[in-house]
């Protein structure tokens, strides 16, 4: 295994580079429909009223509880899901509401990488198959070049050549997982969603699959969002992190801001259930998440914390935080009307 | 609940439409018409027109559909075609004894099924097994038509101690054994591919029941042991064999024209056929609806059923 | 492709791989052809079936006579000259037998070709775009799936006018909607799986994405279901033959020969006329039950 050296891959940051994705008040509602005629009788507010820049060459982690929206996120940028409310602006594009074959050029440039290696990749089809489709179907290649860049992309992810004749089923979690990287390479794309790519793996393969998507980025220049929930591997991999609760960016910042200075409670909470290395911050009293999440159906009024917050204050009851940055103007902002 | 039936309710209404439509759609591309059934040669044209005038046959189609609606609608079925019997009467003669046959043949294949399914479950790959595995297949393959015939021809015809058809003994009363001595053949019969169908599913559902780890104990004590021990299992097992009996409605009226035809038992079955040889229209279509209604009322009577059953399942 | 970029990273990662045992790859056809062939009775049902096949194939050259013409005594007993007798008029009973089973497969085969084929795009079309669509073709199935389908049936062809061709149409008409409501299913579920998701973000088109991705997965139920339907076409048919409504004479069908059976004269004096016929209807619809049966369980993913 390759050693990654982490400083290394961290890019400087910068505050410059402009956004690859932009989005702006992005809402993702289920119907709930009940009743004699099935009339919708309210949503599940999976995502509610998003704003984020993800911006080039970077990684911007998406942390949250299961069910808070993140990979709904992913899915909706990625057009699979459609979007209620709000923008996805693509290099400066508003492709919201792309139709299926205008959406069709831009899947080159935006893929995905899945959670579960198993159910991701096709069962009937061989490992090449899997891999040539993707590029016959949008002319990359040829049917006389695909084979080559089949063992190409096989290379690039660690899977020896020999193997492109086989079914997935005979692969194990963490070769699929390359399997699907590899098929995520196929089209040469920008800009990746890597949907929870390593809780399905063992952890002593977590490691291997982050460092691949670690120097593919390096050498590819590609820009991740890296949806994970916990803290562990994003820490290693993102340039940025999002923190996600009930729909909502709660905090955002630079991965040193989010660990050394979290200024949500829910991100300080996230960052105890994480095994702190950091001596220093071992002292801190530790805050023992209350309750279980809210219904997405109904989220608490004002700030959507509160029924959990071990801070919370008649205020937070009333009224709803909005994400602000902090005073220094160095990105950092979080939605809370009692920063930490 | 109640919206939910309430719903289904709403549903069956454009579904029942939908059917009266291809009902009259399908019949009314059928090339003869009922006064060619009795056109005497030497019958002038005009009294053909005048009959066929009478009977609403040179309306356009859309009319005769719309006069037909209509007329259903306030409870009529309209008059036979052939015997000028009001449909409604026509069929309410034949409706009893095809319930009648459809019941017991319903009892029987559950009296049937139930035991030699769980004896199967029980004796899990052993010879019993096989044996009542196999005699399901050849109970749901073997043609209703074919059987009747072989039934006929062993106990009424070689040993003679069944009647070969209908209801009763020619002209008379012979009492309640004379009914049922008649009701025997056919309602084996119609039983046949039900209990066939049912062993299979009792075996499943008690094969799920004797997976859980409790009951292996018991099991492995014995079939007798068993019985003392496990009769909540059996409920649950039975339960959902009960409950999804409706389904087996549409089999049972498909199964009632042949064996009706074979047996001749005055019933539903063999009016469909007589109703189809004279090209009665308005029998056929009424009979089609009444199906129609029973076919639909069985499957929602099934989901009610059967969410009734089990507390897991919530109807939505 | 950035080729030269990937070429780079090659060395780096290749000693990652783990070797995968290097034992035969088993093809999914062999696999369930192991699965299958642990059911006895399905293997019994597979040969009769091949055999039948063969029969058809090979009827001019089995039938010791011409099925339709006149070659003995009314009515016959069995005899050397005529394995399984004759008929009331005089036909080998052996050499209709023959025709006979031509019929079925025919009959049973073509009906289940065109109701699936149909029933699977309902089903395909109707999950994949949801909406309106949906809601249509699922109410058009209900009301299909409510009419009682023998008498309905029956109606038809009485209607239409009995021949080959109307009940294999007919019998089609009326057998789809359980096709569409199976397909429907899997689909829905498999709609559902990451594998046809990332099929929709790698900008597949969705002819490809339906017939590549969520197909193959609806297959292994739909074969089973076809192989039942092919039983219970030919237990149809014979049905409808029997009441005079199917196969019409002097076309020979397992069904028209058992009808003439019916007067219990013949039935108690003459077993040759309807025996035969019976049992290989018996037979056949048994067989091909057996092989569906025993393709429930091989294809079952489950095991």
């Amino acid at each position: 295994m390759i050693e990654f050296d982490a400083r290394a891959y961290d890019r400087p940051e910068s505050q410059t580079a402009s956004p690859l994705v932009k989005l702006d008040g992005l809402k993702t509602y289920y119907p709930i429909r009940k009743g004699l005629l099935g009339r919708v009788r309210g949503h599940v507010k999976a995502v509610d009223d998003v704003s984020l820049d993800i911006r080039e060459g970077e990684t911007l982690g998406l942390v949250g509880e299961s069910g808070c929206g993140k990979s709904t996120i992913g899915r909706t940028i990625l057009r699979l899901e459609e979007s209620t409310g709000g923008q996805i602006v693509y290099k400066g594009e508003n492709i919201t509401r792309y139709s299926t074959s205008k959406m069709r050029p831009l899947r080159t440039e935006m893929q995905m990488i899945f959670q579960d290696p198993f159910s991701s990749l096709n069962p009937w089809m061989r490992v090449k198959d899997i891999l040539k489709e993707p590029m016959l179907a949008h002319g990359k290649a040829t049917a006389s070049t695909a084979d080559a860049e089949v063992d190409r992309l096989l290379d690039a992810v660690g899977i020896p050549r020999s193997y492109k004749d086989r079914y997935v089923h005979e692969f194990s979690g963490g070769q699929r997982q390359r399997i699907g990287i590899a098929r995520a390479l196929s089209l040469n794309p920008k800009f990746i969603v890597c949907d929870e790519p390593v809780s399905a793996l063992d952890v002593s393969i977590q490691a291997q699959v982050l460092n691949l998507l670690k120097a593919l980025q390096k050498e590819l220049g590609l820009t991740y969002l890296f949806i994970a929930h916990g803290l562990g591997a994003v820490k290693y991999i993102s340039t940025r992190i999002a923190v996600m609760y009930l729909g909502k960016v709660v905090e955002i910042g630079t991965k040193e801001q989010i660990f050394r200075n979290p200024k949500h409670p829910y991100t300080q909470i996230l960052l105890n259930a994480y095994p702190v290395p950091n001596p220093h911050l071992r002292g801190r009293e530790k805050m023992v998440v209350q309750g279980d999440v809210p219904s997405p159906t109904a989220p608490p009024s004002g700030c959507r914390f509160h029924t959990r917050c071990p801070f919370a204050q008649e205020r937070c009851r009333q009224e709803e935080p909005p994400l602000t940055a902090d005073s220094l103007g160095d990105g950092h902002a979080a939605a809370c009307h009692f920063t930490l | 609940m109640l919206t939910y039936i309430a719903r289904r309710l709403l549903i069956f209404i454009p579904v029942l439409l939908g059917i009266t439509v291809i009902n009259f759609i399908i019949v009314n591309m059928a090339p003869g018409n009922p006064v060619d059934m009795y056109i005497d040669p030497n019958m002038s044209p005009d009294i053909i027109e005048a009959k066929k005038e009478a009977l609403g046959l040179n309306d356009p189609i859309l009319i005769q559909y719309l006069k037909w609606l209509g007329t259903l609608l306030t409870g009529d079925l309209g008059y036979s075609m052939s015997s000028y019997a009001p449909v409604a009467q026509l069929v309410g003669e034949r409706i009893m004894p095809t319930v009648t046959l459809g019941l017991a043949a319903l009892v029987l294949a559950l009296l049937i099924a139930i035991p030699l399914g769980i004896l199967s479950a029980l004796k899990q790959n052993t010879k019993i097994d096989y044996l009542v595995t196999g005699l399901s297949f050849i109970g749901t393959s073997i043609p209703n038509f074919f059987l009747g015939l072989a039934l006929i021809y062993i106990f009424a015809v070689n040993l003679g101690v069944l009647p070969t058809g209908g209801m009763q003994k020619l002209g008379g009363d012979g009492g309640m054994w004379d009914r049922i001595a008649h009701m025997i053949l056919p309602a084996i019969v119609l039983a046949t591919a039900i209990a066939g169908r049912k062993v299979r599913y009792v075996r499943a559902s008690m094969l799920d029941v004797l997976k859980q780890d409790y009951l292996r104990t018991a099991r492995s004590k014995g079939v007798h042991e068993f019985w003392v021990t496990n009769k909540h299992a059996l409920r649950n097992a039975l339960l959902p064999v009960i409950t999804v009996v409706g389904l087996e409605i549409p089999l049972l009226l498909g199964g009632a024209i042949i064996t009706e035809q074979i047996f001749q038992w005055p019933g539903i079955g063999q009016l469909t056929l007589q109703s189809m040889m004279s090209r009665d229209y308005p029998t056929i279509m009424a009979l089609n609806l009444i199906a129609a209604i029973a076919v639909l009322g069985a499957n929602l009577l099934t989901d009610i059923l059967y969410s009734a059953a089990d507390p897991r399942i919530k109807v939505s | 492709m950035s080729t030269t970029k990937l070429q780079a990273l090659t060395q780096a990662h290749a000693p990652a791989m783990p070797e995968i045992e290097n034992t035969q790859v088993e093809s999914r056809f062999r696999q369930v052809a192991r699965r299958f062939a642990r059911n006895k009775m399905a293997v019994i049902g597979l040969f009769f079936c091949i055999l039948l096949f063969a029969v058809g194939i090979f009827a001019p050259l089995l039938q010791p006579y011409p099925p339709d013409q006149v070659t003995g005594d009314f009515s016959a007993p069995p005899s050397s000259a005529h394995l399984l007798g004759t008929d009331q008029i005089g036909r080998d009973v052996l050499s209709r037998l023959i025709s006979a089973a031509q019929v079925s497969l025919l009959v049973g085969f073509a009906t289940v070709a065109i109701y699936v084929a149909f029933g699977t795009l309902v089903g395909l079309l109707s999950a994949y775009y949801g909406g309106w669509i949906d809601t249509l073709f699922m109410r058009i199935t209900d009301m299909f799936m409510a009419f009682p389908f023998m008498m309905v049936i029956l109606v038809v062809v009485s209607v239409v006018g009995p021949s080959l061709f109307t009940i294999i149409a007919v019998l089609a008409l009326f057998s789809w909607p359980s096709i569409a409501r199976l397909v429907r299913g899997s689909v829905l579920s498999l709609k559902q799986a990451d594998h046809v998701r990332a099929a929709v973000s790698l900008g597949l088109k969705t002819p490809r994405v339906i017939m590549q991705h969520i197909f193959p997965g609806a297959l292994a139920p739909i074969i089973v279901n076809a192989t039942f339907g092919v039983a219970s076409a030919i237990l149809t048919e014979s049905g409808l033959s029997f009441l005079g409504m199917g196969v019409q004479p002097p076309t020979a069908s397992w069904g028209n020969m058992l009808s003439e059976a019916q007067s219990i004269s013949v039935l108690s004096d003459q077993p040759w006329l309807w025996l035969p016929a019976g049992l290989a209807i018996l037979l056949t619809v048994l067989a091909i039950n057996f092989v569906g049966d025993g393709l429930r369980d091989a294809l079952d993913p489950k095991q």
